[in-house]
């Protein structure tokens, strides 16, 4: 696929890209990750653009990995969180964001708990909109920072084994990772309480299963996912030590995995929960990695929906 | 003008048994059996003669959130739509729960509604579901049913008491049907389409578990519960099964659950938003085996206003509901195209149905009764056009929409309110 066929403004979730246009983000943040390795670390991109990081649900990982990747980029950027804006006020989003464009603000990233918010965005915005986690829908730039990562670790992701353990059901990243997945290929198992990994989400071709120690055996990367308890409801199952205890990854069911088996978390991780400590440090986790790539995963992201293109000299 | 000829048209009037080629007579404002000399001729060849249609669940907003609907322009919508009756839902601000509010929108409806606007009260004080409404002073002030639509009444032995209470005053008991607990927080229904668009579910089965719970409170205390807007196949067939016991038991269809699914709602539009929410393709199929049946006897537009700036935020905060009045005869026609129901059964859903079961007399083209009629032109194609409604608000998924059929003529009293083409 050639640079040209990027033809998005905004990025609102993975369902809408094709596996072109999914690799071509990894490629493309391939140029990026070097810029990160320089000693100066910035280039010109998005010189005169504004970026705002409207973020109306706390994030600290996300947040300011897109403004220091707009920063690289070279672009102005405004950080506007939950408390300091008007919202709490009682200004919709619809008038917080038309106040945004009003100060010309080129790509808008938002942060939100409810589902939908940045493609409510995107129909009365001529800004970019960037989805930066939308409620238990979609978080984009995550999925691609996974299947960047993945890609650099194992040279592919096409016939990989990937399990995704924990909380499907009220996760974005969940969701976002199962589209790109299953779009370029990787064989995709969902595993943890079955009131948390619901079998409908067998029809979006992955497979469901509640037996941890099956999901995990063959799997060639297991992603880690956090108990959502900002989104859950207080029936799902009996305790945090419960579920430590029947799907946490503790050193027997880590040491009955292959041996090559990655680990991967989106963050932030609750040591003693989901992961135990230690295999969250060990050399098998890429849970640091991940952040890094996340940068210009980003960076990538920004420049594309911008209208940049990637000649044979790099980024212009 | 409260003399009329309708000349030549099809009448279909089910609960006198006829569908033939007649004239109807009106004759200072009720039907007769000839017409009066100076009588105005309305020439209706080609088209549907019908007693006048009746919504059995609107929402007028009056008093309280006139900013989105007042008597006035919602039944105005009525009238555009066919409908010469609505009856409207206590939720209003203050709540239908005291004789002061009943008597303050029997007045509105006086002095400005354009068609019949019959009352209903609400089974417990403020819509709280913890202590009961005055209902036989309610019954007194007008109201024609009890219901506390917009919320559900949880506890059971209050249910049951309201149920008990209520026979006595010979006033039938509407339920929103909603499980607080199974429904939880949840904006949409609970299936596939909730799991891949991030929505919190609200389960058909949080629906199902009030049905039945009615269907055993009609039976021990052998009175009618009606059971408002069924979406869930499940429900439909928990009303099937106790209507053949001989069971008190009604149940009603909206035209977005029988014509649209939860995939509607896969650009977060919310238009799609309503209570109970769209379901699946199986449920609207089930709702149209209940009209086709018999099951769901009655339908009605659950029409329900909201304010534009209300509705353009983020799904999960969006207030459930959509304008229904101006659509709901041509999604009812499109059902009669598409061979579901015949023409008969679709006017005794919108006529005698509802009549009999809220003892309202209205719904015939009996001689002496009251001269409520609705012409329908089944040829006509039309666009609905929402920025042209006579509703003050804008809320409908069905904006732009192409139809075959609709209400040529809407008479309430021998007074013609609506004319398609002419005066609205």
């Amino acid at each position: 696929m050639t640079a040209t066929t990027w033809k998005h403004k905004d990025l609102l979730g993975i369902q809408e890209l094709t596996a072109d246009e999914i690799n071509h983000v990894l490629d493309t943040a391939t140029a990026f990750k070097e810029v990160g390795e320089r000693a100066v670390k910035k280039v010109p991109s998005l010189r005169g653009k504004t970026m705002v990081n409207l973020f109306i649900e706390p994030s600290t990982r996300t947040r300011t990995s897109f403004e220091l990747a707009a920063k690289r980029l070279s672009a102005d950027v405004i950080n506007i969180a939950t408390t300091a804006s008007s919202l709490v006020k009682g200004e919709t989003l619809k008038d917080t964001a038309l106040n945004l464009q009003a100060l010309n603000a080129d790509i808008i990233v938002i942060r939100h708990s409810a589902a939908g918010a940045p493609h409510f965005l995107s129909r009365i915005l001529k800004a970019s909109v960037i989805n930066a986690g939308d409620g238990a829908h979609e978080h984009p730039t995550q999925a691609l920072l996974d299947a960047f990562t993945i890609r650099e670790k194992k040279g592919r992701i096409a016939g990989l084994n990937v399990t995704i353990l924990g909380d499907i059901l009220y996760s974005r990243v969940a969701r976002s990772n199962i589209w790109l997945l299953t779009k370029l290929g990787a064989r995709v198992t969902l595993a943890g309480p079955s009131t948390l990994v619901p079998r409908v989400f067998e029809e979006f071709g992955c497979r469901v299963t509640h037996d941890i120690e099956e999901a995990i055996r063959d799997a060639d990367v297991i992603n880690l996912l956090r108990i959502q308890h900002e989104r859950q409801r207080q029936t799902m199952f009996p305790s945090i030590g419960e579920y430590a205890a029947m799907f946490g990854l503790n050193k027997e069911r880590f040491a009955r995995t292959k041996p090559d088996a990655m680990i991967m978390h989106p963050g932030p991780i609750n040591r003693g929960v989901e992961i135990d400590s230690e295999i969250a440090d060990c050399g098998r986790s890429v849970i640091l990695e991940q952040v890094t790539n996340g940068l210009a995963v980003r960076m990538a992201v920004l420049f594309l929906c911008s209208g940049g293109r990637i000649s044979a000299e790099g980024a212009e | 003008m409260n003399s009329l000829v309708i000349k030549n048209g099809r009448v279909i009037d089910p609960a006198n048994g006829v569908d033939a080629v007649r004239d109807v007579f009106v004759v200072d404002g009720r039907i007769a059996a000839a017409a009066a000399k100076d009588a105005t001729v309305i020439d209706a060849t080609g088209k549907i003669v019908t007693p006048g249609l009746i919504d059995m669940h609107v929402h007028l907003r009056e008093p309280g959130r006139s900013d989105k609907e007042t008597i006035e322009t919602g039944t105005r919508c009525a009238a555009r739509g066919g409908f010469a009756s609505v009856v409207c839902m206590p939720n209003t601000s203050p709540a239908a729960d005291n004789t002061g509010t009943i008597a303050f929108i029997k007045q509105r409806a006086a002095e400005a509604a354009s068609v019949n606007v019959f009352p209903t009260g609400a089974i417990t004080k403020e819509l709280k579901g913890e202590e009961l409404a005055p209902i036989g002073s309610l019954k007194k002030a007008g109201v024609v049913a009890i219901t506390d639509d917009g919320r559900c009444v949880q506890n059971n032995e209050l249910m049951r008491r309201a149920v008990e209470y209520s026979k006595m005053f010979d006033l039938p008991v509407l339920d929103h049907c909603q499980d607080y607990n199974l429904a939880a927080d949840g904006v949409m229904n609970e299936g596939h389409w909730s799991a891949a668009l991030g929505l919190r579910g609200w389960p058909s089965v949080g629906e199902d578990v009030i049905v039945a719970r009615n269907i055993l409170l009609a039976e021990q205390l052998d009175w009618h519960i009606h059971c408002q807007h069924i979406s869930s196949a499940r429900s439909a067939q928990l009303i099937r099964e106790a209507k053949k016991r001989g069971i008190k038991i009604s149940g009603e269809a909206c035209p977005h659950h029988f014509t649209l699914t939860d995939a509607c709602v896969k650009t977060y539009d919310t238009n799609f938003k309503m209570n109970p929410p769209l379901r699946t393709e199986r449920d609207r199929e089930a709702i149209l085996g209940g009209l086709a049946d018999g099951t769901l006897e009655i339908i009605a537009s659950d029409h329900a206003p909201h304010c534009t700036y209300e509705k353009e935020v983020e799904f999960d905060v969006a207030p459930f509901g959509i304008l229904g009045l101006e659509t709901e005869l041509a999604l009812a026609l499109e059902l009669v195209r598409n061979k579901v129901i015949d023409l008969r059964r679709l006017v005794e859903t919108f006529t005698v149905n509802p009549a009999r079961l809220l003892r309202l007399k209205k719904g015939t083209l009996s001689v002496g009764a009251d001269a409520d009629v609705t012409i329908i032109d089944l040829q006509q194609g039309w666009t609905y056009d929402v920025t042209a409604s006579a509703s003050k608000s804008r809320n409908s998924p069905f904006h732009g929409w192409k139809f075959h059929g609709r209400a040529a003529a809407t008479i309430v009293g021998g007074k013609l309110v609506w004319r398609e083409n002419g005066q609205g």
